[in-house]
Order: C-alpha cells, then structure tokens, then sequence
C-alpha cells in the first residue's frame, strides 16, 4: 500500500498545542505526517509549500486558528487568502488541489488534529504519489537529469 | 595584446535578444572597440564549423539567449560552454526559461497536435507533422528533436553569469561587457542587475499608499489606469515588489504594470510563490466567498505569477501523464 509523505505545518498557539493535545490524550493518528512548528500560519509563506512538494512531500497541511483567534490578529486571515490562490495555481500545474489543505484547530480539539490527519492521510493515499520532474542538469550523451543541489538556486 | 573573443547565440526565443544587441546604438561601438565578435549567427556569418575549429575556452566569454527545447539547442549550449571561458545566460528564457518556459503546462505532443492540427488557423489536411528526416531528391534532411520538457540554460550546462530582462535592458548589457572586459566580476553565479526590488526605482514609488488594500484585481485592457498612482493602488496586478530593478520600469512608465521579466531578487527561491504570496496577501477580506471573488479576476495564476519562470520553479512541473518516451509515429522523440 502506498503511504503517503504528509508535511503538516502548524501555528504554535492552536494547532501545534492541538497536536500536543492529542498527543498527551493518546489519539493515535497515521504516522505520514510530520508537523513542523510555525509561529503563525501567517508565516508559511507559499514558497515553503512548494519546497515540501519538491522534497518529496505528497500533500501538505496548513494549521491555524480559528478566524478571529489568531495570536497575532490577522496572520490567519492572510494565510487563507495565500491558499485561495495557491490552490488555484497547483490546479493550473496539474496538481491536484486536495494535496493543499488549510484548518483552523483551537488548542482544545485535539480530537480534530487526529481527524483531519486520517482524512489528509486517506485522501493523499487515493491520490498517489506525487511525481515531479527532476529539475537538473541533463549530461551530455545521457538523458538522465542529475539534480541540483538545493544551494544551486539561481541568485 | 589581442582583444577578448566574443560570440553569441539563441537558443528558444523570440529574437528579442537579439534586438537588444542592436539596440546598444554607439555603444555597441564602444563594444565592438573592446571585443572580437567571433560568433553571432543571428547578425555575422558565422558557422558552428568556426567553433568547431576554436580551441577550448578560446572565447572569453559567450552570451546565450533562449531556453533549451531541442537538441541542437543542447548541443550549442555545450559547444558554446565549452569554447568560452564564461557563459553569461542572457535574457529570460535562458535566466528562467522565459515565455517558452510556459510550454512546461502541456506536453509535447499536446503542443505539436495544437500546432499543426488543432489550431483554428492550421490548414493541414494530410496532418503533416515535422519529421526528423525526410528524402528530398536523393538527399536526406533532418530537424532537431525536440524535448518534452523546456529547460533553463543552467538546467543544461554551467552558468556563470546571468542578465536578466525580456530582453536585457542595454545599460546592464554595457555594464556586464565592460565587467568582463576589466575582470571586475561578481562571485559566480550572480545576477548582473541591481539587487533591489523593483519599486525602488518606480516613479510613482511616493504615491504607494502605506497600505494597500486590494477589493478587487482588475486587467489593465478594461481598465482606465490612473498614470500616476501605483497601479497595485490601482488594483492592477503589478509584479513590481517581487521583481528585480535595474530596468527602470518602463512597462509601468507606459501605464503597464510590471509583468516580472527581470526574475527575483537573490533572497527569492521561487519567483512565482513569492508573486503570489504578494498579491494574495493584498486582498482587503476575510471572508472565503468574497476572496474567492477576488481572485476570479486572477484567470491565469500560473501565466501571471511565473510568466517568465516556469522551468526555474521549485515545483519544476509534473511528470506529464502522456510523456512521451519512445519516438513517435512523426519521429519525433521527447527525451526527458
């Protein structure tokens, strides 16, 4: 069965004590998804999305809080804006959308962290993996792309 | 002492480049005073048996426009690498991969059967596609291949130097020349242009409000634009914060918003997330319905955020499901 790599990127004050919540209450959710801790959803900025796709991630979800409840008043609201467009932008590569999902999670609901994962888990698992072209440099004689290396991004 | 060899050529491009060159007016004699043109196809007879001939890294230095698709384009991008000393991309199809670079959206297959069937304008009744040979009285001709991918001129062989711009703006073509000509360059791998957003040296920079707030993007053709306010005040989708100076913005002179040829600044890793980011992050709601309708007005994200930087993107571009890998009946064969 194919198990799907899953980048969770969550907002320190609601989601990522979420997490922690399910975590203390013994919620077991698939193990596809690692959480990576933001100060803010406002913080993810388009291009980390991007960089988790690239690297090998075959879905990625956005956590927040809830509209009005941002630590810092709008970060979320600017995060929803980003993934508006930014959904609308993987369509248009050919990326399916539900590979970007954005939730609000309050620190009480642990129980939605443990939901939210099995359901991104399941969906990204009917989904496939994601197959990117390596973008790198073609040998001479040979067709295979070497990749480049993650420093080798153009000044 | 004998003056450094210079040559040129194009790759995937519009002969926009090209015209740049030309374009240089006297000071294209200040360049030519300075340097040995030995190669430029476009302007010089030349012939590829003439570099050919040249001993390795005997050019010192060789500009090359357009994005890499076929394989004659491969293989001049390594004859040129080869026989110069530095090989500067120029312009943004070989920066970026440019406007040819949008072409990643599709496959080849998809372009070919739009080209010479599918579109309105093609009479083609026997379905002629180009062939790799062909028998003509007794002798054989032949066409490049084309690849199924379009690909950056760093994708393809080393780079050393990039000047960015659809085409080049001539006061950093002067610039570059005179850099090489005096061996006072930058570390390898820098972007000849100033490394400043592009707002900095706009002229309506004072009338940018302190926060622009965005109801509604509108397109410049169904717009009356205001020809002094900052056209992102205006609700025009201009790519100046996330775009490189050294042009002198004369798109948005004109009452154009900037569409982002001369690529991002160097702390940017992909051009077209950071433009989205932008913009996106303009919309005056928090309320999904409304920003939903914002952005309807948004109809090509892809084309309007990596306009000239597809191939460059992080996300590169799927494995297209109807890659084609073996030659095809036309004799055409994607190779990548």
């Amino acid at each position: 069965m194919f198990e799907p790599k899953i980048i969770a990127i969550f907002c320190n004050w609601c989601t990522y004590a979420a997490a922690d919540l399910a975590g203390v209450s013994r919620m077991s959710y698939p193990t596809n998804v690692r959480i990576i801790r933001v100060m803010c959803s406002g913080r993810v900025d388009p291009q980390f999305i991007l960089d988790a796709f690239a690297k090998g991630a075959d879905g990625v979800v956005l956590g927040g809080c809830h509209p009005g409840d941002c630590h810092y008043v709008e970060g979320n609201y600017k995060t929803l804006r980003r993934y508006r467009l930014m959904r609308r932008m993987l369509d248009q590569m050919g990326i399916e959308q539900d590979r970007l999902r954005l939730e609000w999670i309050s620190a009480a609901e642990g129980d939605r962290v443990q939901k939210v994962m099995t359901e991104m888990t399941e969906t990204v698992r009917k989904l496939g993996p994601l197959k990117l072209e390596v973008a790198g440099r073609i040998q001479a004689g040979s067709h295979e792309p070497v990749p480049v290396a993650a420093e080798g991004v153009k000044a | 002492m004998s003056k450094p060899k210079v040559g040129f050529y194009w790759c995937a491009s519009c002969g926009g480049c090209e015209e740049a060159i030309v374009d240089l007016n006297e000071a294209v004699l200040k360049v030519v005073e300075l340097v040995d043109i030995v190669f430029w196809p476009c302007a010089m007879d030349f012939k590829r048996s003439d570099v050919e001939a040249m001993e390795d890294s005997e050019m010192a230095v060789c500009f090359v426009n357009g994005a890499i698709r076929s394989s004659e384009q491969e293989e001049m991008a390594e004859l040129m690498r080869r026989k110069s000393q530095l090989l500067v991309a120029f312009g943004s199809c070989s920066h970026l991969g440019g406007i040819p670079g949008l072409a990643n959206l599709f496959d080849l297959e998809t372009i070919l059967a739009q080209s010479y069937k599918n579109a309105p304008s093609v009479d083609n009744p026997e379905g002629t596609y180009p062939q790799r040979e062909t028998e003509y009285k007794g002798h054989t001709l032949t066409l490049p291949t084309l690849s199924n991918t379009v690909r950056t001129l760093d994708q393809t062989v080393e780079v050393d130097y990039y000047l960015p711009g659809c085409p080049p703006p001539s006061n950093l073509i002067v610039a570059a020349v005179m850099a090489i000509v005096e061996g006072n360059l930058p570390p390898k791998g820098t972007v000849l242009a100033p490394d400043v957003a592009l707002c900095d040296e706009c002229e309506r920079k004072a009338t940018k409000p302190e926060k622009i707030m965005v109801k509604e993007w509108k397109r410049p053709h169904l717009t009356k634009v205001d020809p002094e306010l900052c056209l992102l005040a205006q609700g025009l989708l201009c790519m100046g914060p996330v775009s490189r100076s050294g042009c002198g913005a004369p798109c948005v002179k004109a009452n154009m918003p900037c569409t982002g040829c001369m690529g991002p600044t160097s702390g940017v890793r992909d051009y077209g997330a950071k433009a989205l980011s932008a913009v996106a992050s303009l919309i005056d709601s928090d309320d999904e319905a409304e920003i939903e309708r914002a952005l309807d007005n948004i109809v090509d994200p892809v084309g309007t955020f990596y306009r000239y930087s597809l191939p460059a993107s992080l996300l590169h571009r799927r494995v297209m499901p109807g890659t084609i890998r073996e030659p095809v009946g036309a004799g055409l064969d994607g190779k990548d």
